[in-house]
């Protein structure tokens, strides 16, 4: 009863005590023929009408997620002797990039249950339902495991530099092996482990110059696209073989 | 210098990738193979996801091949009337390679398929060479310089109708034996993404008796078109051609090519072959041993097909 009638009052706050204010270094990243990954720097300030309440601890969390795509994780076992894809799980939603930055130790910043209803860790960002194998756990915890040796899926806590309780930064980076989208970055600003405010943007991921022109001919032209291909591949041969041709002269 | 593929969507070293392919290129213009039995292996390995690493692999495959045959039509040791049986046969077989890969790909199995595939013909082909050409080097000493000529072999493959003069190979007989070896090469072709030479080469000199000197541009003549109908198919249906890939490698490639046709000239066929086999039984021991020994990441990601 007590807890409800303070859920209430809380809810009837005019408005938010603690309010995020943001910058990004960069609003979209261009994937051009010589890209090799790309460093976003976060940062920001926390708004308040009141001076600082020093009831608690105040935590940063920022996240950026890539676009969710559902992934198919097959698990090898032997069979008559040789190592074969037995069981598979489909994971309806992964995140192709999944980045996960606390001012604090996580326990300390966030609670499970906020966790839950945001859905901030990693374990929590995918979604897997309706597996058939038992040990879906060994599925989705191996996806994480490959995922993070390829720098796709990042843990770092307490990377967000929290200053003076204000003033926060923290720097991402987006390795090269990155898909295209739109990726989401959410700033959540915590206390006690509860989510006080939240703040989310866009930073779009694209492809841009002969990159995109490529993949776009080779996705909305695919037969000029291969003739163009085979083009290349005869020129090349035939300048080859006329260039040694000449040396051998 | 790392550079992004468009259509693979990773970055990769562009002179790791000049080097594989100029390392592929010398193999393949020495022996008449496409090279691809060796470069899609190498090219899962630095991580190209394996659809773009076939695709791409057949768009390369026409380049040093094609390079590989202009030397060899200029030291005529190309049977164009052979070349073209084979590659009327060989088209229909990448046809029907391509319906029964998409079969199994929808039984989830494609995988084992054609490491299984690489490690049996690998291996078959690959310890048949090597015993054979063991034991020509052998004869070839024991006899010492005088060399008896011997007699060309009868079996069955004389005895089929629809005889055929083919003078650059010196030989006459039925069009159905070669037409069987392109429409088997075409198949294998496909489903393990290569151009198919490992396997064309053997089967032009053991089961059609093709002399060895015109084996080699006769079957490069037939994987650049095998493999640029191939390429087409992949670039159409799974838009899986990375052209930034395929020049890196073909740059590489075409001139490997050149050296490796030059060097092939100057070795004795024995040699040649004995070389080829050792090469395809080391990578056919390499798959096997991956099927064998308990990998080191029991898990993997796919992409859900779509339904």
């Amino acid at each position: 009863m007590l807890r409800l009638l303070s859920l209430l009052l809380l809810l009837a706050l005019p408005a938010k005590a603690e309010e995020i204010v943001l910058g990004l270094s960069r609003d979209a990243v261009a994937i051009t023929a010589t890209f090799e990954g790309s460093d976003i720097l976060v940062f920001g300030a926390i708004k308040r009408e009141a001076p600082i309440v020093d009831d608690g601890n105040l935590g940063v969390i920022v996240t950026v997620a890539g676009p969710d795509r559902s992934v198919l994780v097959r698990r090898k076992a032997r069979r008559a002797g040789i190592w074969v894809n037995t069981d598979a799980v489909e994971v309806d939603a992964a995140p192709s990039f999944y980045a996960v930055a606390t001012s604090g130790p996580l326990n300390e910043v966030l609670s499970d249950t906020e966790d839950l209803r945001y859905r901030i860790t990693i374990p929590r960002a995918i979604r897997s339902v309706g597996a058939t194998v038992p040990d879906t756990v060994a599925f989705t915890q191996a996806l994480m495991r490959i995922r993070t040796n390829e720098q796709l899926y990042q843990m770092l806590e307490g990377e967000v530099d929290l200053e003076e309780e204000t003033l926060f930064r923290a720097e991402i980076t987006l390795p090269a092996n990155l898909t295209e989208g739109d990726y989401e970055a959410h700033i959540f600003l915590t206390r006690d482990g509860r989510v006080i405010d939240e703040y989310i943007t866009t930073i779009p991921v694209q492809k841009v110059g002969l990159e995109r022109w490529l993949y776009n001919l080779a996705h909305e032209q695919a037969f000029l696209y291969g003739l163009m291909s085979l083009a290349i591949a005869i020129a090349a041969g035939w300048t080859a073989s006329a260039a040694f041709t000449l040396l051998r002269r | 210098m790392q550079i992004y593929l468009p259509i693979a969507e990773v970055s990769v070293n562009a002179f790791l990738l000049l080097g594989l392919g100029g390392i592929v290129g010398v193999l393949s213009g020495m022996f008449g193979v496409g090279g691809g039995f060796l470069m899609t292996p190498l090219l899962f390995f630095i991580g190209i996801p394996p659809a773009v690493a076939v695709a791409t692999e057949a768009n390369q495959i026409v380049a040093s091949s094609f390079s590989g045959v202009l030397a060899h039509l200029k030291r005529k040791t190309v049977d164009l009337k052979m070349g073209t049986v084979l590659l009327a046969g060989g088209l229909v077989g990448s046809a029907l390679g391509i319906v029964i890969f998409n079969y199994l790909k929808s039984q989830g199995q494609v995988e084992l398929l054609v490491q299984l595939s690489y490690v049996v013909f690998l291996g078959l082909i690959g310890s048949l060479m090597f015993l054979e050409s063991l034991r020509a080097i052998r004869n070839a000493r024991k006899a010492g310089n005088a060399r008896v000529p011997t007699r060309r072999r009868h079996n069955w493959v004389h005895n089929l109708p629809f005889k055929m003069k083919f003078r650059v190979s010196g030989l006459y007989i039925s069009v159905i034996p070669p037409l069987l070896v392109g429409v088997l090469v075409g198949i294998l072709a496909a489903i393990m993404g290569v151009g198919g030479g490992f396997i064309m080469v053997p089967a032009m000199i053991y089961l059609l008796g093709m002399p060895t000197k015109v084996v080699v541009g006769t079957s490069l003549f037939q994987i650049i078109f095998v493999t640029a109908f191939t390429t087409m198919l992949h670039a159409t249906t799974n838009y899986t051609v990375d052209v930034v890939l395929a020049v890196l490698l073909l740059v590489g490639g075409v001139i490997g090519a050149q050296i490796g046709t030059r060097i092939g000239v100057r070795m004795k066929a024995e040699q040649l072959r004995i070389l080829l086999a050792l090469m395809v039984l080391a990578v056919c021991g390499k798959l096997a041993f991956d099927l064998l020994v308990m990998p080191s990441e029991l898990y993997s990601i796919g992409a859900v097909a779509a339904h």
